[in-house]
């Protein structure tokens, strides 16, 4: 883990089921700050977490709503979660199927403000 | 007794006021030891009596025991501690199914899920309650005298058969059909379906476009992540929720709502918009 971000990401990681998390620059996609099981590919998730949020922000931007504050991608075995920071920065957690999404949801806001 | 167990009781031994009570009381009515649960729930609620949780384990034990009253009781008081708590909205909609009371338990299993969308149980009880839901909804229509059957009508048959539809009525009938529910390709083309923003403009193919390329994407994450298969993508915003479900693998569903509608309720529309768009897909093919 890169230095000066880890608290930020231990009280997400801390969540029961909780893989990892990582702070993304939110235009070009790069990892700022990870904290990832080993074998997860954290640059390219993260690029691709980037991405799908930016397309969210612009889907949810046309249609006349507000930037998400909270994008939630469902897959059978686990979630991909993304919360926005200051500066274009995402907070990004990837979980279990199980997990509390709330509690770690909670921990990712609280992440983005510590941040600011 | 289970090394866990052990393990358990001895963390309490040592600190009295540990949460560990909730652990372990929840293990021990899981191998049927509802007396010992209880010991234990009871130990720890008077260390803790405004903690939701130690309610609801203990309701929990209660409901195992038959105890239904006692048990509504102790969720009742989960709730008053945190009106969102997903396991007293999860037990309090299976007391009302058992009583028959099948909206009142549609209500809690939906907030239950809108606590934890991750609860499969929740989901798996939400498909049975409105199952029954339906079938009761069908009994009242073939059964009850005319002006009742009428009433039931409105409730549960608001759509005409899928081929019957044209793209811009094909969710017609469903809450938010007409505006809210868009189905488009992977490409971000829109097949059917509408989509106005809160002004009142047509945004239908603004926000498909932008959304080109998203389940590939989808596909990737899960993938790299050994994930399995996505199923949906929900994005907050302050004042409304996009949801994005894939019916079949041609095609995307997409769902606008404001921030009043839960994410279960979404979930829920979602499971019924794109059994129809199936179906509906399917005779455009035939």
């Amino acid at each position: 883990m890169k230095a000066g971000f880890g608290h930020v990401l231990d009280a997400i990681t801390r969540v029961r089921g909780v893989h990892g998390a990582m702070l993304v620059a939110g235009e070009d996609g790069l990892v700022v700050a990870e904290s990832l099981m080993e074998d997860i590919r954290g640059h390219a998730v993260a690029a691709l977490a980037a991405s799908l949020y930016q397309r969210f922000r612009r889907a949810t931007q046309a249609a006349g709503v507000r930037r998400p504050e909270f994008l939630h991608l469902q897959a059978a075995g686990g979630s991909l979660l993304v919360v926005p920071a200051l500066e274009g920065v995402l907070v990004v957690a990837v979980a279990a199927g199980d997990i509390n999404v709330g509690l770690a949801r909670l921990e990712m806001i609280r992440a983005a403000e510590a941040m600011g | 007794m289970s090394e866990a167990l052990a393990a358990m009781r001895a963390e309490l031994e040592r600190d009295g006021e540990s949460l560990t009570f909730l652990p372990l009381a929840e293990a021990l009515r899981l191998r049927g030891d509802l007396d010992g649960a209880a010991r234990v729930a009871l130990a720890g609620l008077a260390h803790h009596p405004n903690l939701a949780d130690a309610h609801d384990v203990f309701a929990r034990i209660l409901a195992d025991a038959g105890d239904l009253q006692r048990a509504a009781d102790e969720w009742g008081i989960a709730l008053a501690l945190d009106p969102r708590h997903g396991g007293a909205h999860k037990g309090l909609g299976f007391l009302a199914y058992r009583r028959g009371e099948l909206d009142r338990a549609l209500d809690h299993l939906e907030l239950a899920l809108s606590a934890d969308p991750s609860d499969r149980s929740v989901v798996q009880a939400l498909l049975v309650v409105r199952g029954a839901h339906e079938a009761a909804a069908e009994e009242a229509a073939t059964s009850s005298a005319p002006w009742e059957r009428e009433a039931a009508a409105v409730e549960t048959a608001p759509v005409p058969p899928p081929a019957a539809r044209t793209a811009a009525t094909v969710f017609a009938g469903l809450e938010g059909g007409e505006h809210g529910m868009l189905l488009l390709d992977p490409r971000g083309r829109t097949l059917a379906g509408g989509l106005r923003s809160a002004a009142g403009a047509n945004v239908a193919d603004e926000v498909a476009a932008y959304l080109a390329g998203v389940s590939q994407e989808a596909e990737r994450t899960s993938r790299l992540l050994e994930l399995g298969d996505w199923r949906w993508i929900a994005a907050e915003a302050e004042d409304g929720t996009l949801h994005l479900s894939r019916p079949v693998p041609e095609a995307l569903l997409l769902l606008a709502r404001d921030r009043s509608v839960p994410a279960g309720r979404m979930g829920i529309l979602a499971v019924r918009a794109s059994d129809i768009a199936r179906r509906w897909l399917e005779a455009q093919v035939v």
